[in-house]
């Protein structure tokens, strides 16, 4: 175990910013077993971060099956899937979509940015050695493998066909074929909602016990206050997604009536308890991105981030506005009138929070001295992904519009706005911020920014034509649409309209692909013949950046004294060692 | 939230020693207001029966809280905490619950009764 080391004899800050610590994380012990069992904040942020990867990519591979389905009408690669599986072309097709996005929200979305990147950063930002609870944090990993294992073997028992939100009566019917994943599927989500209450856990109570004195609450960067939020929210509303499912497995197993109406249950009830949830659990997706955008935007703007405070409070007020609009998932439900208005009605005020951060990242932008590297690229995508995503929500939230809009692409390519627009631009705008720290070498810029530009050009054209056929009225979630068009009434001109739509679409995210290939060529590229990073590459100023990079194990030899994050004055730019130098031995206080 | 509260905390590391006299005088109370409980399920209020069932019940859940968990000395913030919690429960709740008792209605219209629903799952078997 790594936690019988004694200290690198140098300080960080005393080595020269090029020169690696003679001991880092990475090389402190070797064998697979010393990371396996590993207490190591950073390596468990990394082992965590090659696992949401991996759920990405496969996750990923399912979207591009479904975008190849559907490039024309009748049946196309879920046939020839479907023939070798021995199930039909249209069963098939439900699989990929649930799988895709059960893949991607449960093993992907909600524990990257925090459990990849929060794990790694947080302790660091703090000026700590580690997180509160080492081994609940690695115990926590383990929580998500366990998960992720649960949901192969659902693929591999018969797989599942509910869409991602397992919704009743359709997931306690067990007449139809593919269904026997069900039970190991909602198993596995209900064991990564304990991976991400832990997670939840361990960062409140590091926030609350392992801040320096001399760091006050709004003295912390904004990361930590957007981690923070969203533990409250990991805390709060993940039991309660517990609870659902073991209902749902009870009534799968038990046959009692909970959701069942034929036995005296309610299967809007079922929604009630999903989304209360799962509303929520956008935050735990969209806070932590927003987070990285802020200090990203800062730190490339070389100007002090605007509106600290109301960025810092933001964060909570979305945290708990969050729980009260759960209800506009269900307008079209049967759900009361009463409900849907007040629903509504809460629901427009979240905007108002989400649209505090997005001015204030522009003005902290304006009149700053920008500068153009990648990971300030995917940022400016997000702010203006994600705007796009937050301003189609209104008519989401709308209840008039919403009759007409409900289970169209519209909504499809509203929620891939914010998630893939917000959620996956901000990953990879920290991904890139950190990747220096993390592993101590530099990514090729010119790679870089290609495929920045593959991705942000290849999700636009996939997710905006699906704006422009949802208006139309094209119905989600149809495996022959064609057949389903005729059917609603569609005249050919129409048709025709959502033909090009879709082969617009389903180029585009040939070109995502293209582009996220590159950036994995990249990545893999810069592990293994990078430039070696300097300690401070952008000039940032949070904690993490007055350490070598990568880290040393126990990050600081002693503790570090905080200074205001967002002030950068105390580094100047250094052509010899491509990066930033502190200008005086004492550049932190102000 | 004060900056300092989580390093000023000196008693951290030792537990607060509640004297016994006032563990056995809340075990005491608790076991009146159990008494209280059944005398409350005897007598028929109407329709205030269940906010009194639950109002005892309150009480006597804020005992073990305050008394038996320690929160009356702990920092405020736990408590803080624990409140919050259970306002979240109540609002899902009861959210859910108008829901439920405003379409109830029109499904007893529409649908079947119970007992035809169970007929015909026992024709089906
Ligand atoms: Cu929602």
């Amino acid at each position: 175990m790594t936690t019988t080391h004694t200290p690198p004899p140098t300080t960080p800050d005393a080595l020269p910013a090029t020169e690696h610590a003679p001991h880092n994380y990475l090389n402190e012990t070797r064998g697979i077993w010393s990371w396996m069992t590993t207490l190591d904040h950073k390596r468990i942020g990394v082992m965590y971060l090659f696992g949401v990867v991996g759920a990405f990519f496969l996750g990923g591979v399912m979207a591009l099956l479904l975008r190849t389905e559907l490039i024309s009408e009748g049946p196309g690669v879920a046939k020839t899937i479907g023939d070798a599986i021995g199930e039909g072309w249209e069963d098939t097709y439900n699989q990929m979509f649930t799988l895709h996005g059960a893949l991607m929200v449960f093993l992907f979305i909600i524990p990257a940015i925090p459990a990849a990147m929060g794990n790694f950063v947080l302790p660091v930002m703090l000026g700590a050695k580690d997180v509160a609870f080492p081994r609940l944090n690695l115990f926590s990993f383990y929580l998500w493998c366990i998960g992720a294992f649960l949901f192969i073997v659902a693929i591999l028992y018969g797989g599942l066909d509910t869409g991602w939100t397992f919704y009743t009566p359709y997931s306690i019917d067990e007449s139809h074929s593919v269904f026997k994943g069900m039970i190991p599927a909602t198993f596995g989500a209900f064991i990564l909602g304990f991976s991400s209450i832990l997670t939840g856990m361990n960062f409140i109570a590091s926030i609350h016990m392992l801040r320096p004195k001399a760091m006050g609450w709004f003295k912390m960067p904004l990361f930590l206050w957007a981690l923070y939020a969203t533990a409250i929210i990991q805390i709060l509303a993940t039991p309660v997604l517990a609870i659902t499912l073991l209902l749902l497995i009870a009534e799968r197993a038990g046959d009692i009536g909970i959701f069942d109406p034929s036995k005296g249950g309610d299967p809007i009830l079922y929604q009630h308890f999903f989304w209360f949830y799962s509303h929520p659990a956008v935050y735990i997706m969209i806070l932590p991105a927003m987070g990285v955008v802020s200090e990203v935007i800062s730190a490339f703007s070389r100007k002090h981030i605007f509106g600290y405070h109301f960025i810092a409070m933001s964060s909570l007020a979305i945290a708990l506005l969050g729980f009260l609009v759960w209800g506009h998932h269900m307008f079209t439900s049967g759900q009361s009138v009463t409900l849907n208005a007040i629903f509504s009605f809460i629901t427009f005020f979240i905007a108002v929070p989400s649209a505090i951060k997005i001015f204030n990242w522009l003005a902290t932008m304006f009149r700053g001295s920008i500068s153009l590297k990648t990971p300030m690229f995917y940022a400016m995508s997000f702010i203006w992904v994600f705007s796009i995503g937050g301003l189609t929500g209104i008519p989401l939230a709308a209840i008039v519009t919403d009759i007409h809009l409900h289970d169209t692409y519209f909504v499809v390519a509203h929620f891939h706005y914010v998630m893939v627009g917000g959620t996956v631009f901000a990953f990879l705008a920290g991904l890139h911020y950190w990747w220096p720290k993390m592993f101590g070498r530099m990514a090729s810029e010119k790679l870089s920014m290609w495929s920045w530009l593959l991705i942000f050009v290849g999700f636009n054209l996939t997710f905006f034509f699906q704006f422009i056929m949802g208006s139309h009225g094209m119905p989600r979630r149809y495996a022959d649409w064609g057949v389903k068009l005729r059917e609603l009434g569609f005249d050919e001109g129409q048709i025709e309209l959502f033909s090009f739509c879709h082969k617009i679409s389903t180029v585009g995210s040939y070109v995502m692909f293209v582009g996220f290939l590159l950036l994995a060529y990249t990545l893999a590229k810069s592990l293994l013949a990078g430039k070696p990073a300097p300690r401070n590459p952008w000039g940032a100023n949070s904690l993490e950046w007055h350490c070598s990079s990568p880290p040393p194990h126990e990050n600081f030899a002693t503790q570090p004294e905080p200074n205001d994050p967002y002030n950068f004055t105390g580094w100047k730019y250094d052509s010899d060692i491509d990066g930033f130098a502190a200008c005086d031995p004492k550049p932190l206080e102000h | 939230m004060s900056d300092t509260q989580a390093h000023t905390e000196s008693h951290a590391d030792e537990p607060h020693a509640v004297p016994l006299w006032l563990l056995v005088g809340v075990f005491g109370l608790l076991l009146v207001l159990t008494v209280v409980t059944v005398g409350a399920w005897m007598v028929d209020l109407g329709s205030l029966n269940i906010p009194v069932a639950i109002g005892i019940a309150v009480v006597k859940a804020s005992f073990v809280a305050l008394y038996f968990m320690h929160l009356r000395w702990d920092s405020p913030f736990n408590g803080a905490v624990l409140i919050f919690a259970m306002v979240f429960v109540a609002l899902f709740i009861s959210f859910s619950l108008i829901d439920t008792s405003q379409y109830q209605g029109n499904v007893k219209e529409a649908g079947p009764p119970p007992a035809e629903i169970e007929g015909l799952e026992k024709l089906a078997e």
